[in-house]
């Protein structure tokens, strides 16, 4: 039975070792945050971080996670208060119908910890993820001010 | 976000709030015959007994103002404007505004009190701005009068500021949430008059969404995320050739696979796998042998679409949108008629979140729990499929991951409930694959052009002749919508006087026709709907005119224009902005299109460079008057999202069809705009007042125009068949 560290927490998972982990984070552990848009890896809003880096959760099998590695999903993510990519985006009324945001936000928080000052060109090559709304302005604006922050906070 | 932000967000809330102040605490929730969910039921129960004062407004005691809202948000903003527009009228603190989602159920049970339901056509706001508006002025005048009676003073004297109601001759003062008890029992005053737009502090205002915070932690429920105790997973296929049919499936073939409880046929033509979870479902839909009867369509093709739409270019029977002067003679014959076809492909509206309902059905009642765009139609769809009074059936509406018209059909209610409906007393949730959403969806419609034009010898267009062939959305969706005038709608944007689009340009013989040919992909109404394919037929056609008359394509246009001065004003406004008259910078080219539609004019100026073949796009300017800009901040973002929508379709969509069915089954092969592809986009904002547009769809008609007009700057290369990406753009 496959043993996961989600959240800072270890749970026992009972399901196929096929099982992508967006559906044992979904089904089996009971978080929703984490979306389901496509299941092939194109559209982003199943973004978790896996040891800190962002990972599309629909097309990774569960056994191919192993019991040390670090899962974190959105409701992880603003657990000890709203992490400032969060922060910004309700700064900037980003989300419409918000479906693809959480993804987004996973993504962006990745990219940052990552490269805390991504020029224009690097958020576009780093963040593929899929908005249908049209958010995609406001996103490039509230990366740029999460990292604002994030480096006056680093001091 | 508090607690308090998560409670109210929540649909069950206004079950809880109106009738704990009807029959007193907690057993009108339950009255209903059902038990909600765990975390409505805690609320429910600790639910005081907030007053309603009038059908749009509960004022709590600690101040909190809850706005109802009747129409659907699937990310538009509809919501947090019909708030304004209450809130406005209210004169309460917006900071201690909340928002509750209405119920079709009640609403009926109600004498409609909420009024229509439905979102769609840009209509949310601007068909009901008048009545949400005069709901939150009676309620004002109820909590003025309450504060009135209780000081024993003229309501007239009394005069409010953000909730708090002041009587200056004795300099008392009262809050709503102290008065409201008191309002809540007076009846609703008659004779409202509404404040003059000029003096709103609160519409027009560009205030934050209300729908924001549970959106970015994870916490909102989307139709897809929806639970119940004892809930399956339900996943439909439908025979991929729109209008085949389900022979048979080999149940046996899966019965034995982990967790799957059913194999069912739910009609038809579906056949719906039912489990414990989406990933043992969707294995064992995989695995299931199906035998289909694909039909009389099981050959078509886009080739075939293509040849009969291609008919219906040059054919005799047609209907007639806009008629001036006889262009047909003066475009007869001879080398100066100049002719160019267009065409524009299927489109899915692959909004993110993917189609779902959750049913629980027993013979007596049935309740759904879905996004909607047509709360009602989706309540009598559910109540007949299920067999059961509409008094006893609800549909629990919730806010939308994105919809741009797909979810006005309600074909997606229809299936899960008839699912349900086979396993009476457990709860079903159904979802759609991203495969399945792209099969069945309900396309943008296929059309074609021919148009014909001549210039007269002072250059300017002396007849033209614009035949759109192809689809009719409402032959289908309609029905009842077609006259012996055929299709009203597939002439959006191009008839002569209508509050909801006119055509801008004045030529002498103008003749705007459609040939119907509807091939077996179903249609539906997709962001835009008819103003896409119009727009980018007529306002490309009139850039190549232009080019043919050696004329600025900006002046060309001009000079047809005297007689729409508030089309003119919007395309004034971007050519200003942008400096058209001055060069763009190096290798930067520009084009320019004007449109109206849902009410509202637009325009956009795009500039974009080329090089080897690869085109970048720049920045987009665009313009639009929507008559009242109610959230100018929320209009900005509506408009850049209507061009990513509009330039996905324009570079990269297209839905294909072979042996009957569509081809793309999900973004790998339906490519979709990324963040790498978005020009910067600039709004301006240009409300004349005096009307009421749309804002979520008219500017997504400018947005590929534009740009290929620009392209055409660039390259000397029309594009006249879309998507782009069919198109090599390097210049031979
Ligand atoms: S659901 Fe995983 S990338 Fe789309
Ligand atoms: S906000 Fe709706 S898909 Fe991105």
């Amino acid at each position: 039975m496959p043993k996961l560290n989600i959240n800072g927490g270890m749970i026992d998972v009972e399901v196929e070792d096929d099982t992508p982990l967006l559906w044992v984070i979904r089904d089996h552990v009971g978080l929703t945050g984490t979306k389901y848009g496509c299941g092939v890896a194109q559209c982003g809003a199943c973004t978790v971080h896996i040891d800190g880096v962002a990972t599309r959760s629909c097309a990774l099998p569960v056994n191919a996670v192993g019991e040390d590695q670090k899962i974190v999903t959105i409701e992880g993510l603003g657990a000890k208060g709203l992490h400032p990519v969060q922060q910004a985006w309700a700064e900037l009324d980003v989300a419409q119908c918000g479906y693809c945001q959480v993804g987004m936000i996973m993504a962006v928080s990745s990219l940052l910890a990552q490269n805390p000052r991504p020029t224009d060109d690097e958020i576009k090559a780093e963040i593929t993820n899929i908005c249908r709304c049209g958010t995609y302005t406001r996103v490039l604006a509230g990366v740029k001010l999460a990292a604002e922050r994030m480096g006056a906070s680093r001091g | 976000m508090s607690t308090m932000d998560r409670r109210i967000g929540n649909s069950a809330r206004i079950e809880a709030s109106r009738r704990a102040f009807v029959v007193g605490g907690l057993a009108g929730a339950f009255s209903l015959g059902f038990s909600l969910p765990a975390p409505e039921a805690a609320l429910a129960q600790t639910a005081s007994a907030p007053p309603e004062i009038g059908a749009w407004v509960v004022v709590q005691p600690d101040e909190t103002v809850i706005i109802r809202v009747a129409r659907a948000e699937m990310g538009q903003g509809t919501l947090t404007g019909l708030a304004q527009l209450v809130a406005e009228e209210l004169e309460c603190d917006w900071g201690n505004v909340r928002y509750e989602m209405v119920k079709p159920a009640e609403n009926r049970a109600r004498g409609r009190i909420w009024r229509d339901m439905s979102t769609g056509g840009s209509f949310g706001i601007r068909s009901s701005h008048a009545y949400v508006r005069a709901g939150g002025a009676a309620a004002r005048l109820m909590l003025i009068q309450a504060a009135a009676e209780s000081w024993k003073v003229n309501a007239g004297e009394c005069r409010v500021e953000r909730g708090v109601i002041h009587h200056p001759p004795t300099g008392r003062k009262a809050t709503y949430g102290s008065v409201a008890a008191a309002a809540a029992k007076l009846s609703p005053p008659q004779n409202i008059a509404l404040k003059d737009p000029n003096r709103w502090t609160i519409a027009g205002q560009p205030v934050k969404r209300l729908d924001t915070a549970d959106k970015l932690d994870g916490s909102l429920v989307y139709g897809v995320d929806f639970k119940l105790p004892g809930m399956l997973i339900a996943l439909p296929r439908a025979c991929p050739v729109h209008g085949g049919k389900l022979v048979s499936f080999d149940a046996a073939a899966i019965s034995g696979m982990r967790g799957v409880k059913h194999v069912l046929r739910v009609d038809d033509e579906t056949v719906v796998v039912v489990a414990d979870t989406f990933w043992r479902a969707k294995t064992a839909l995989d695995a299931l042998p199906i035998v289909w009867d694909e039909g009389p369509n099981a050959n078509a093709s886009s080739e075939t679409i293509a040849t009969t739409l291609r008919e219906g270019l040059s054919a005799e029977t047609r209907f007639i949108g806009n008629k001036v002067g006889d262009a047909q003679p003066a475009l007869a014959s001879g080398s100066d008629v100049y002719e160019a076809d267009y065409s524009y492909p299927y489109q899915n509206h692959a909004q993110m979140e993917v189609l779902s309902a959750t049913v629980r059905w027993s013979p007596e009642r049935c309740d759904v729990w879905a996004p909607t765009q047509v709360a009602e139609a989706a309540h009598d769809t559910a109540a007949s499929a299920a067999g059961v009074p509409t008094a006893n059936c609800e549909i629990h509406t919730m806010r939308i991951g994105g919809s741009f018209g797909r979810r006005l059909s309600t074909d997606y209610i229809r299936m899960a409930v008839l699912i349900a409906r086979q396993i009476p007393g457990v709860p079903v949730k159904m979802i759609w694959t991203r495969e399945e959403d792209m099969a069945q969806g309900r396309f943008h419609p296929v059309t074609r052009a021919r148009m014909r034009a001549k210039l007269g010898t002072d250059g300017t267009v002396e007849a033209l002749h614009m035949r759109i062939s192809g689809q009719s959305i409402a032959a289908y969706a309609r029905p009842s919508a077609i006259t012996e005038n055929g299709d009203p709608f597939v002439f959006q944007g191009l008839t002569p006087v209508a509050p909801e689009g006119s055509f801008a340009y004045a030529i002498p013989n103008l003749l705007i026709d459609h040939a119907m040919r509807n091939p077996h992909i179903r249609p539906g109404f997709w962001r835009g709907v008819n103003t896409n394919h119009n727009a980018f037929y007529s306002e490309c056609f009139i850039d190549e005119l232009a080019h043919r008359a050696k004329q600025d394509p900006l002046d060309f246009r001009r000079r047809m224009m005297g007689g729409s001065p508030k089309h003119l004003a919007v395309l004034d406004a971007v050519a200003d902005r942008v400096g058209w008259g001055n060069p763009a910078p190096d290798g930067i080219f520009r084009g320019i299109a004007q449109y109206m539609g849902f009410g509202s004019y637009t325009a956009a100026v795009a500039e974009v460079s080329v090089a080897d073949g690869r085109l970048k796009m720049h920045r987009i300017v665009a313009a639009t008057d929507p008559g009242h800009a109610l959230n100018p901040q929320q209009i900005e973002a509506q408009v850049a999202g209507s061009f990513v929508y509009g330039l996905s379709a324009m570079l990269h969509g297209e839905c294909t069809v072979k042996d009957g069915r569509i081809e793309q089954q999900n973004f790998d092969t339906y490519n979709v705009l990324r963040m790498d592809e978005m020009p910067a986009v600039e709004v301006i904002v240009m409300p004349s007042g005096g009307f009421w547009g749309g804002v979520g769809e008219p500017t997504i008609a400018v947005a590929a125009p534009a740009v290929l007009n620009a392209i055409f700057a660039a390259t000397g290369k029309r594009i006249r068949d879309l998507p782009l990406k069919n198109t090599d753009l390097r210049v031979s």
